[in-house]
């Protein structure tokens, strides 16, 4: 738990990547391989379920700080961060017992399905011994919040300094449903048995939010086209007669897409396509919310089925007859996967069709028009690009038609100019940060002039204090915000710039409890 | 009751005298020299003779009493006299008494010993006015000597790794005590508003390098660099690159505030009571009736009701205790880097 605690605070305090990266090599070097595979599996995002329900560790944290329930609340409220506030409210000494990591996480594991006697037993006999910052990182793996400031790909690169080993090798190793407790570390990264694991995908190649321009871009015909579909990004691995279908976030999800359990039957052995699963019905996209119905029911019966009926949007091959096409052109894997699909047709399987553009100017268009097609905006593929794994720059980007959108509160107003004159149209909008609200995006379109008339009227009504034109209301409507971009800013007073925000829409279900923190703003703006 | 709090501050009708008041009046007995406790604009000052120096350099050329620690006076029938509040130089507990009756207002205090400024002392009374800047069970502070060691360590480690560390905090009680925790050979350069408050206060300025427009970068080389909050997120700072920085707080407990700050790394060194402080100094004191000031006023008051079974209320003031937002009114805005 030290070494591990020791690596988490590091991590925390340096945004340099490759600072990280040392940091992460140097722990890989100097633990013992049973730490290192649950550290491997929390730092990749594998976290465990939480154990213990939130409102038993508040009790029980309540007790041993020796504070009314109330002062923990205030506290809490004050801190924003449940394991953080605990780690601060309960006396800790400075003991230096050495806990292995992954005993810590084994019986993480083992206490889920305990009586609670036992979980409060269990849960003081680490809270008494440990140091403040053990604390602090093990009540985030026991609050399920575990997060560090190091992308994957960060980790892989770290193992491959550590193990001298490829880093797309190791991405590609650690991907799929492995599991720490009963993985090795040595059997996870040197098996060397191709066979052993036919359900293995290949790492994502992910694209950034356009933010350059298109001068920097080149020629608009080295790129190709494509539009961005707004479902889930997922893998079909054929190998051996089955199928595999694995979604980004690198859970095995073949269960929930039986129409595709078919294709293990038409597409030729060892075939990997990429591209996006999607409710498509009557020759149209149906809206992603069709799909999260699908997604969380249980059992799918047959008029599920029916009403939902799923094909995948493929728009890159992988491997074929068992190669890794990855090191190719995008250009020649479309033109493989074009004709692998017209030699192996399936209602299910469709081509993402390209977009014509001749001159950059045009492709906003082409974008907005996206929307009016169930898309969210465009894709940009350079036609040279390789396969690469994880998030990069430069030969693939998204242009989302709304790439980041946060729920906040309409705190000031000021009339318009020219025809709304009249009317309260300018707005500033406030995001939570702790106990207070921090002004964070003024937008003024997007609302209907049906709604602009509603919102201008219950400004009037909900007037707190004026300051020339503008005027202070009562913190109570939501919005949705959607913005281009988002920088970290030392001269706002939120530490943040959001890019040409917007009204989205009005949330008239939400609450303004709902609304966004700085934090999410800050993870918004680290996963950038 | 011997005191009353009026919308120019805290009043003792008998001897004609405000502590600490936010607006203008006759007669005004100043616990600390922070500027929102030390305000202009009153005819008469009553402080410690340690602010003597500073609150001139503060406030101009003012009408100033000053007092030694015990050393009593009587207005009125009025017995005044100052006690150690230890929050920063010359810092002074008021305590009143009046035909047996004893009032205390502590001002801003701690109650951990810095090394540097004279120790806080309870002192007995019947009715305790405190200050609430920490009181939240959160911010229970570590040692001075903890604090101390972390930022040398981090000094160190910088200097080793070719950066500059710039160090932020308070100009007044704050920059003294960092000076006095820093161990080092490296040079130091001194922002101007921290050289010339520690002119004033008659703290030696000449192991340090006053900053001037005209500064050359090779005086550091790596070095460290001691300036106000005012220079956070200003082009000032450019000069120092490569830099490390550090902002020294008690709000830099909380890693909410770590983050905002857009510091390396915070340092939590606090010239306010913690949690724990807070309640010993109250409980020391052994009054009955405790009044709270700036701060987290409503959950330590609360507390106090319910958990210490005390007569503790809430009382409206306008000290802002300190915070680096707060950092750009403690400095004279006259001497903002440019
Ligand atoms: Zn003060
Ligand atoms: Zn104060």
């Amino acid at each position: 738990m030290k070494a591990f605690t020791s690596l988490y605070s590091q991590l925390d305090q340096t945004t340099k990547t490759n600072a990280k990266i040392n940091i992460m090599a140097d722990y890989f070097l100097h633990t013992y391989e049973t730490d290192s595979i649950w550290a491997i599996a929390l730092l990749t995002g594998r976290r465990p379920k939480r154990p213990i329900r939130t409102a038993d560790l508040k009790l029980w944290a309540t007790e041993l700080a020796q504070i009314p329930f109330w002062l923990f609340e205030e506290s809490y409220s004050v801190t924003g961060d449940l394991a953080e506030t605990i780690s601060l409210l309960i006396p800790t000494s400075n003991n230096s017992t050495v806990i292995p990591l992954n005993k810590v996480m084994t019986e993480i594991l083992e206490i889920v399905n305990k009586t609670e006697e036992k979980k409060k037993e269990w849960l003081f006999s680490y809270w008494n011994v440990l140091s403040k910052d053990e604390l602090f990182v093990f009540n985030k793996l026991i609050t399920g919040s575990f997060r560090v400031g190091a992308s994957q790909q960060l980790v892989y690169k770290a193992l491959s300094k550590a193990y001298k080993l490829d880093d797309k090798l190791i991405a590609h190793k650690l991907m799929g449903s492995w599991l720490p407790q009963s993985s090795g570390l040595k059997e996870l990264l040197f098996n060397t048995d191709k066979s052993f694991d036919d359900s293995k995908p290949y790492p994502f190649y992910l694209a950034y939010q356009l933010d350059v321009p298109f001068t920097e871009l080149g020629d608009v015909n080295e790129w190709q086209i494509e539009r961005k579909y707004d479902g889930i990004r997922g893998q079909i691995v054929v190998r051996n007669k089955q199928i595999f279908i694995w979604s980004r976030g690198e859970d095995l999800m073949t269960e929930k897409f039986p129409e595709f359990n078919l294709l293990k039957n038409i597409l030729p052995d060892a075939t990997v396509i990429d591209g996006e699963i999607l409710p498509f019905k009557d020759n149209k996209i149906m809206s992603f919310a069709e799909m999260q119905k699908r997604i969380g029911r249980k059992n799918l019966n047959s008029k599920i089925l029916k009403d939902a009926p799923l094909c995948m949007m493929c728009y890159d091959l992988l491997e074929l007859n068992g190669e890794d096409q990855r090191s190719i052109t995008m250009q020649e894997r479309r033109k493989k996967l074009e004709e692998l699909l017209e030699e192996f047709p399936s209602a299910i399987l469709k081509l993402s069709p390209l977009q014509t553009c001749d001159v950059w100017e045009n492709l906003d268009t082409l974008r907005v028009l996206s929307k009016s097609q169930g898309c969210e905006g465009l894709m940009l593929k350079h036609k040279e690009s390789i396969y690469e794994t994880g998030r990069r720059r430069g030969k693939w980007w998204k242009w989302k038609v709304d790439p980041f959108t946060v729920d906040a509160v309409l705190i000031y107003a000021q009339s318009g100019h020219g025809r709304r004159a009249n009317l309260f149209t300018d707005y500033t909008f406030a995001i939570r940060d702790g106990e207070t609200l921090m002004p964070f995006a003024k937008a003024y379109s997007g609302l209907t002039d049906k709604e602009l008339i509603e919102v201008d009227a219950w400004i009037k009504r909900n007037t707190i204090e004026k300051f020339g034109p503008v005027r202070s209301v009562k913190a109570e409507l939501v919005f949705e915000i959607a913005f281009e971009g988002i920088n970290a800013s030392p001269r706002h007073k939120s530490g943040i710039a959001v890019r040409f925000p917007r009204i989205l829409r009005w949330r008239k279900d939400k609450k303004k409890d709902e609304i966004n923190t700085k934090d999410d703003l800050l993870q918004l703006l680290n996963a950038v | 009751m011997l005191i009353q709090f009026t919308n120019k501050g805290i009043y003792c009708k008998q001897a004609g005298i405000y502590i600490d008041p936010w607006k203008p009046v006759d007669r005004a007995v100043i616990t600390h020299a922070h500027s929102d406790h030390a305000r202009l604009g009153s005819k008469e000052y009553l402080a410690h003779t340690q602010s003597e120096n500073i609150l001139k350099y503060r406030l101009g050329n003012i009408s100033l009493q000053t007092l030694d620690y015990y050393q009593p006076i009587h207005i009125n029938g009025v017995k005044i006299s100052l006690y150690p509040a230890g929050h920063i130089i010359g810092s002074a507990q008021v305590r009143l008494e009046y035909k047996g009756e004893i009032w205390v207002v502590s001002g801003d205090y701690k109650v951990k010993t810095d090394n540097y400024t004279v120790p806080f002392e309870p002192v007995k009374c019947q009715h305790f006015i405190t200050e609430s800047t920490f009181g939240l069970p959160v911010y229970n502070f570590p040692e001075a000597e903890v604090v101390n060691k972390s930022l040398n360590n981090w000094v160190h480690q910088n200097a080793e790794e070719g950066f500059n560390s710039v160090i932020i905090g308070y100009a007044l009680g704050k920059a003294q005590r960092i000076l006095e925790a820093l161990e080092t050979d490296l040079p130091i350069l001194l922002h101007t508003t921290i050289y010339n408050t520690n002119e004033a206060l008659g703290f030696d300025n000449s192991p340090y390098i006053k900053f001037t427009q005209d500064f050359k970068r090779e005086l550091l080389n790596p070095g460290i660099v001691l300036a106000t909050g005012t220079v956070l997120g200003s082009p000032w700072m450019k000069r120092f690159e490569p830099y490390k920085l550090a902002v020294c707080s008690g709000w830099m407990q909380l890693r909410g505030a770590r983050r905002r700050s857009n510091a390396d790394i915070g340092i939590v060194m606090s010239d306010h009571a913690d949690w724990q402080g807070l309640n010993e100094a109250v409980t020391a004191t052994g009054a009955e009736n405790i009044y709270v000031t700036h701060g987290y006023k409503t959950n330590f008051s609360k507390w106090l009701r319910e958990e210490k079974k005390l007569n503790a209320q809430e009382v409206e003031t306008l000290f802002e205790g300190d915070g680096i937002e707060n950092e750009s009114k403690e400095t004279n805005p006259k001497e903002t880097p440019s």
